[in-house]
């Protein structure tokens, strides 16, 4: 096995209509059945850890890893609001995300361990824990999504997740919180009227789909750009990035789609992969696989560069870090 | 009833490093001073506000995403702890918020009459956003006034920048009429930055100003620019540019909030007042007073 220490990875979407309101529809009750076949996967993986990348976590300030022990909240999903509060009491591995935050700062990305009190855990890490880990016995790391982060950084994000869970001996199931196509359709709609947005959409959700099934992460990692620019993937489906990162930027797989619908419009994939006997073969790499984060390159304003902070948190950024 | 008026319209910025630097008592964190050019900006605004006394602030907050058209606050009274999921070391705040129901109704109202997706929120779990904070605390610390607050649509990234300015301009003029039909007095803010660009990093200490400023010289053009039209009283010419100033600066008026605010005044020609320029971690943001045309 090329990563012991992650025997599963999953990509679920993290919209609440299969949490809140599976039987309304029957596109939301296909999803809410994915969402349990992957937990039956979750149960015999073997891990004890819940490795989380959220699109719905956003920062700006590299890349933060939820550290709280404790996390207590009524939640109202900002878009779905009228179907219903979600109630949540979870628990975040401290140690982890330190080690997360650690092996980043190693491997010279921006990061650190948050943990404040009421702090909002996003919808699709709800949604997510909810379905995934129904009675808590797994440990959870989560980290956010930076806005800023493209490909190199996202991947070297990755690869400091597999450090932390070499470093921690811990076994992970990876789990990308994405929609594929994020597109909604922008209106109110009857449980009856869901499909997804855009014929286009669909079509490159099931040719996404149809790579996924057959094993192929790095590929689909490779397109992610394109999926991007030509059916709004969510975030960029740079979760895509680290999940391939974390697991291995292979084609390897053994691939399951588990559930394919829409939400809102929007493409709802339940996907697992395993390592197995892929079709594929390994792919030829379309950009350097990066170990190690450069930094930003500023291109606009050479001054930029020379007046960027440096911060403790980040010793091995000095400005030839940055520029270089 | 009386005939509802809006009194005055101001770009309002959100950065949470303002609540901070002001050591507001609601905000948990403490921070030794910052950003003091537009906290003073804000106090310029304050004092001038004085003079023109309003019933109800309306803000539009892009920080409050909706994928499904036009969302507005409208259940009567929020309190919590909100914690900014960007920089939670900077902005835990515990607010108690009242909400003007019956015109936030109204202004659903008038959306969709306008053709416009809308919908109420009417969830009491709901947590309001930083933005909507941010702004209004720094305009109406004693939050003695209610407020109406709007979510800020995709339509920008679901078509095109023209495609939602064309939308806000709709929400804009609907709002007016929601206001005229309310009998209310009404300060709106658009709860923006303009260059939005940050740095991805940040000092040891947060309000170090040894390291504040713009992110590159591109971006101040374009604040510039942008500043130039509002105090020549060009509004029209802001959204005339504004596919261009959201491409080339990332701005967040993406957002759709200053567009929004523009229309609801009327487009004025009347000169705007700049209170402050100045930049939070990179960003270009100003807090401006803007009047509303006479000819509405």
């Amino acid at each position: 096995m090329r990563n012991p220490h992650v025997p599963l990875s999953l990509v679920v979407p993290g919209l609440p209509h299969p949490l809140l309101a599976p039987d309304r529809c029957e596109a939301w009750a296909h999803v809410r059945e994915g969402f349990e076949s992957a937990r039956a996967l979750v149960d015999a993986s073997g891990a004890d850890t819940l490795f989380i990348y959220s699109t719905q976590w956003p920062s700006v300030l590299g890349h933060q890893m939820q550290g709280a022990q404790r996390l207590v909240w009524t939640h109202a999903c900002p878009e779905f609001h009228e179907l219903g509060s979600i109630p949540y009491d979870f628990a975040f591995d401290a140690g982890l995300a330190e080690t997360y935050a650690q092996c980043a700062r190693n491997r010279g990305l921006h990061a650190r361990m948050i943990a404040y009190a009421g702090f909002p855990v996003d919808t699709g890490t709800i949604v997510a824990l909810k379905l995934l880990d129904p009675a808590r016995k797994m440990r959870v790391c989560v980290v956010s999504s930076n806005m800023y982060a493209d490909r190199a950084e996202t991947i070297v994000l990755g690869k400091a997740a597999v450090d932390a869970l070499r470093e921690t001996g811990r076994k992970a199931v990876a789990v990308a919180v994405t929609a594929l196509s994020a597109r909604m359709i922008p209106s109110v709609i009857e449980p009856s009227e869901e499909r997804v947005a855009l014929a286009r959409d669909d079509e490159w959700n099931r040719k996404i789909l149809e790579l996924f099934r057959e094993g192929r992460l790095e590929d689909v990692a490779q397109l992610a750009r394109t999926f991007y620019r030509e059916a709004r993937a969510d975030q960029k489906f740079k979760a895509v990035w680290w999940l391939s990162a974390v697991h291995g930027g292979h084609n390897e797989y053994q691939g399951e789609v588990l559930a394919y619908a829409s939400l809102q419009g929007t493409g709802a994939a339940v996907v697992a992969l395993r390592e197995g006997e892929g079709l594929a073969g390994d792919p030829e790499f379309d950009e350097d696989d990066v170990e190690f984060f450069r930094g930003e390159r500023s291109v606009l304003s050479p001054t930029v560069r020379q007046a960027t902070p440096q911060t403790e948190a980040s010793p091995a950024l000095g400005v030839a870090g940055i520029v270089s | 009833m009386t005939h509802g008026r809006i009194v005055a319209g101001a770009l309002a910025p959100h950065p949470p490093h303002l609540v901070y630097a002001e050591n507001a008592p609601q905000n948990e964190p403490r921070a030794e001073c910052g950003w003091e050019e537009l906290r003073w900006g804000y106090e310029r605004l304050r004092k001038s506000l004085e003079s023109k006394p309003y019933d109800v602030i309306i803000v539009h907050t892009p920080h409050w995403r909706t994928g499904r058209g036009h969302h507005v606050l409208a259940h009567p009274h929020f309190s919590g702890l909100s914690v900014d999921p960007v920089f939670p070391h900077l902005f835990r705040y515990r607010y108690d918020v009242k909400v003007d129901v019956p015109l936030a109704e109204l202004v659903v109202e008038e959306a969709r009459a306008a053709g416009l997706t809308s919908m109420p929120m009417r969830n009491p779990d709901f947590r309001i956003d930083y933005g909507t904070l941010v702004s209004c605390h720094m305009v109406r610390p004693q939050w003695d006034v209610p407020v109406v607050a709007v979510s800020s649509s995709s339509c920008y990234d679901d078509f095109s920048v023209e495609v939602g300015d064309a939308q806000m301009t709709a929400l804009g003029v609907a709002t007016r009429k929601a206001i005229a039909r309310s009998g209310r007095r009404a300060l709106l803010l658009a709860s923006c930055s303009l260059s939005h660009r940050h740095f991805t990093q940040e000092p040891a200490v947060p309000e170090d100003m040894t390291h504040e400023h713009i992110y590159n010289y591109n971006q101040y053009l374009w604040d510039m620019r942008m500043l130039g039209h509002l105090r020549a009283g060009r509004t029209k010419r802001v959204v005339e540019e504004s596919p261009d100033f959201v491409e080339q600066a990332s701005s967040e008026t993406r957002a759709g909030s200053l567009t929004w605010l523009l229309a609801a005044l009327g487009f004025p020609t009347e000169p705007a007042t700049v209170h402050a320029y100045g930049t939070v971690i990179g960003t270009g943001n100003a807090v401006v007073e803007i009047p509303p045309s006479t000819g509405v």
